[in-house]
């Protein structure tokens, strides 16, 4: 993975900047010292690390616009950081950047039950919102994985999904308002208590921009009140494709699941051997379906769904009991990514969507393909949105493992691009995808995409080599093509 | 209006675009033109007519999305839906009626560029949630693409959302995908029935936040004041000569049989309550949705307010006092609908100065050509955001030939 190759003029700078930013943010919130730096110098994709120029943690959104007007004015890019959980390297640092961390925003600013809403800052965890709502019988609906310890400003800049997405939407679709920092450090608000903007959408291209439009310093989302009951079904198939048939007839019925999760053999056997959740060993395929709502609701659909398994041969049906049984069958999905990791010293979580009438021809391709290579794949899959998560097993220590398995996961998203799906369904593009962007995008839709860049952040001071590719200068970008000739369209009626 | 330019396709669009670029040829953007009284007048433009590009392009039922042409009808597409037992599930509008231009005709990228939503809005989110992706031209004369056509998708920057209500000023969408859903199985609406006397706006406006700070996943909220229910379609509604408060269940029979008795159970204390099963509930939701409580005065102007929800009421009557007009809460009270006498002025200072106050905004939407043209019809922004959206509009059209000045005086 190259990265932009890094200014010395800046590096040579560093003891200059430190002293500057130490002006604006006193005391223990700069981090000069190489030891201490060393924590903050990869985010959830361990296979990429760099120390950062300097690390800032401001405290106020005051410090936040000028230290950003200072990075504006001097050139100094910027890396923002969240909780640093992200699995496609947006947090990476940069040689000769300051990476803006946001922990320190760390309090929840309102709760406001009359209008179903948190206003909190960014640096405040996910899973920390439903908790100061619960009581009351609230929560906050985007559930990643590492919703203990993800920051709802992160999820922000990825646009989270999670395990219950598909009847509840990803972040973007539960966030009422932002509060964020440009690059020349003027502060906008966008959006508020009230639905949808009076005019450009900018609090959905914010979302999932991956820290390259600004930095966001608050956050409102919208909270739901908790579905009377939950309940959930394990359905064990023979093979992946019935196990597909059941997801499309499930959603044919007219069912959306709160969630509805595929692992494959090798994660049941994982799972099973790390928590023993209970799943059932001798099958191909295993559905957790999940159906929350009223209690009439969740029986009458448990039934439907019972129905259209046994008709789409699942030869084991299992429907959780009470909550603890509930809980049981979640957490050997929960556990997916940890208990396949425990098989080998190093695995790689991809993250592509599909079309989901494409899963077996995938699942097939994707077995072709983990034999050419000579590395395992592991399976687990949001089947009702169509996202695969396969982990690729491998060891660092072998040389050259970890090319290959690099080269495995790129072979897997070209797939996923090639039957119609994308390079990522929830993990961000990062540094991780960013060379596969031409696989799905030509030049001149990358092109466009940073215009949009272009208009917050003109200079490519924010997080640059993430995301795109090839970074254009915008003045560049701006240049008018002029095209052929100016006798129109001959062909064309005209009234 | 002045030239009409016909594209037969999306190459075509392409060629028309890179000629006005080239010729700053500034362009009036039409799907099936019922929209044109939204935004700005375009007065004597050259208008692209996107009429020819109508098709859809694909469905697949089970895996939730549909691609179509720019200008393939909404109507065309909820019939292929309806085969399926599908429905696109924020409820598009038909203002037609409301605004004197065709009814039943409006498109999928005109529904889109304007991301209008109707009652569904708090339950399934507006057109931009359910907007995954599309092929454009932009005002570059560039042809590009966003997004894709699987419901879950992060890759790059979600464009589709920055197409949704740009009223075609930064591109001119030639195929668009969104997300479909299953149709609720069963619907019906719990109605409370304020005593004679008053238009119970505080009430209703509370009324609705209980509902939908309860566990029973409320798909409208609505409050119609007595000066409007009267109107109503409904029979029972149209006779009670009271105020109503109306909200609506969706789902698997039991379900909704359940909910409805806890929601009236919950909402008891405001007032007599009643249900209104499927055809009345449809007719109900369609005639909010539509606004056909302000097509009988077509002189009134109408403006639209998005505020937080339990300041609606609150805001509606500082307006009102003093200005005759009417009311209409959706959105639990987040959406208000004002009809009121026309001004020259169309009294903007004083609507949005209350707006203001609580947040939110304010758009003129229904006013005659002249009022729009020096009235700003859009929530006039301020100084960094105009300045980010002029940047923006200026990326992705920067000779301005994509319905220069509909939104905003130099956007």
């Amino acid at each position: 993975m190259e990265m932009p190759k890094p200014d010395q003029t800046i590096i040579d700078r560093r003891s200059q900047i430190i002293n500057d930013l130490h002006s604006i943010v006193p005391g223990e919130g700069l981090i000069a010292d190489e030891g201490e730096l060393k924590a903050f110098e990869c985010d959830g994709l361990m296979a990429y690390r760099q120390l950062p120029l300097v690390v800032v943690l401001p405290e106020t959104t005051k410090q936040v616009s000028q230290i950003m007007a200072y990075c504006y004015k001097n050139d100094v890019k910027i890396v923002p950081r969240g909780a640093g959980t992200g699995l496609s390297g947006g947090a990476l640092p940069l040689e000769d950047a300051i990476t803006l961390g946001l922990s320190k925003f760390n309090k929840i600013l309102e709760i406001d039950y009359d209008n179903r809403c948190v206003t909190t800052q960014p640096g405040v965890t996910n899973l920390a919102i439903t908790q100061c709502v619960e009581d009351r019988g609230f929560y906050y609906a985007p559930d990643p994985s590492s919703q203990i310890a993800c920051s709802i400003g992160g999820n922000v800049a990825e646009n989270s999904g999670g395990v219950h997405c598909l009847k509840y939407g990803l972040t973007t679709n539960n966030l009422l308002g932002i509060e964020m920092v440009m690059m020349n450090g003027e502060v906008i608000r966008i959006g508020g208590k009230h639905l949808d903007p009076s005019s450009y959408d900018l609090l959905g291209v914010v979302t999932g921009s991956e820290g390259l439009l600004g930095i966001i310093t608050e956050v409102t989302v919208r909270i739901l009140r908790k579905p009377e009951i939950a309940k959930a079904l394990l359905l064990g198939f023979e093979s992946c494709e019935s196990a597909g048939d059941c997801v499309a007839a499930i959603i044919g019925a007219g069912i959306i699941p709160g969630g509805m999760e595929m692992m494959d053999t090798f994660a049941i056997q994982a799972a099973e051997d790390f928590v023993n959740a209970g799943y059932p060993r001798n099958v191909a395929a295993l559905l957790i379906v999940e159906l929350d709502g009223p209690a009439p609701e969740v029986e009458h659909l448990i039934s439907k769904v019972e129905r259209i398994a046994t008709n789409n041969n699942a030869t084991y049906i299992k429907v959780s009991e009470d909550e603890e049984e509930r809980l049981k069958f979640w957490s050997g999905r929960k556990a997916a990514f940890p208990a396949v990791g425990r098989l080998s010293p190093d695995y790689l979580c991809m993250d592509g969507t599909i079309p989901r009438g494409q899963l077996a021809y995938v699942l097939r391709q994707m077995s072709i393909l983990s034999q050419k290579y000579g590395l395992r794949v592991a399976n687990v899959f949001h089947a009702g949105d169509g996202n695969l998560h396969p982990l690729i097993l491998f060891d660092a220590n072998n040389e050259g493992e970890m090319e290959a398995a690099e080269a495995l996961g790129a072979d897997i998203l070209r797939l996923c691009v090639q039957v119609g799906g994308v390079l990522t369904g929830e993990h961000g593009v990062g540094v991780e995808k960013r060379d596969l962007m031409g696989e799905m995008f030509t030049e001149e839709d990358l092109k466009q995409q940073q215009r949009l860049k272009c208009a917050f952040d003109p200079g490519h001071l924010l997080n640059p080599g993430k995301v795109y590719p090839t970074l254009h200068r915008c003045a560049e970008l701006g240049k008018m093509h002029v095209h052929k000739g100016s006798l129109p369209f001959p062909d064309i009626p005209r009234f | 209006m002045g030239e009409i330019l016909k594209p037969g396709d999306a190459d075509e669009v392409l060629d028309i675009i890179q000629w006005a670029t080239n010729s700053a040829v500034a362009l009036d953007i039409r799907g099936a033109g019922t929209k044109i009284r939204l935004g700005r007048p375009m007065s004597g433009l050259p208008v692209l007519d996107l009429s020819a590009l109508n098709a859809i392009l694909y469905y697949e039922a089970s895996e939730l999305v549909l691609s179509a042409s720019a200008a393939t009808p909404i109507n065309q597409i909820q019939q292929a839906l309806a085969e399926n037992n599908q429905v696109i599930a924020f409820e598009p509008p038909d203002f037609g009626k409301l605004m004197g231009t065709p009814s039943g005709a409006a498109t999928l990228a005109g529904i889109l560029s304007c991301n209008l939503a109707g009652p569904r809005r708090i339950q399934a989110g507006a057109a931009r949630d359910h907007f995954l992706g599309f092929n454009a031209v932009s005002g570059r004369g560039e042809t590009f693409k966003s997004g894709s056509r699987v419901v879950k998708n992060v890759t790059g920057f979600d464009l589709s959302k920055l197409m949704a209500g740009s009223y075609g000023t930064l591109a001119v969408l030639t195929e668009a995908t969104i997300k479909v859903l299953p149709a609720p199985e069963k619907v019906r609406t719990v109605l409370i029935c304020w005593a004679q006397d008053g238009s119970y706006d505080h009430g209703g406006v509370k009324a609705l936040g209980d509902a939908m700070a309860s566990p029973h996943e409320v798909s409208g909220a609505a409050h119609v004041p007595a000066a409007l229910a009267h109107l109503s379609g409904v029979q029972f509604i149209a006779e009670t000569g009271s105020a109503i408060t109306a909200v609506r269940v969706e789902g698997p029979g039991p379900s909704v049989e359940h909910r409805c008795r806890e929601l009236r159970q919950l909402l008891g204390r405001y007032g007599s309550t009643e249900e209104l099963h499927t055809t009345n509930s449809t007719i109900l939701w369609r005639e909010i949705r539509d606004l056909d409580f302000f097509t009988h005065d077509m002189n009134r102007l109408i403006w639209k307010l998005s505020v937080p929800p339990s300041e609606g009421s609150r805001v509606a009557l500082k307006i009102l006092e003093g200005n005759p007009g009417d009311a209409l809460y959706d959105w639990g009270g987040g959406l208000v609908w004002l009809a009121m006498e026309p001004r020259e002025d169309a009294l903007a200072e004083v609507v949005r100065s209350f707006v203001r106050e609580v947040g939110g905004h304010a758009t003129l939407f229904r006013a005659p050509d002249k009022m729009r043209a020096t009235v700003s019809t859009f929530h006039p922004l301020d100084g960094p955001m105009h300045s980010i959206t002029k940047r923006i509009k200026e990326g992705f059209d920067p000779n301005g030939i994509l319905n220069p000045g509909r939104m905003h005086d130099d956007i």
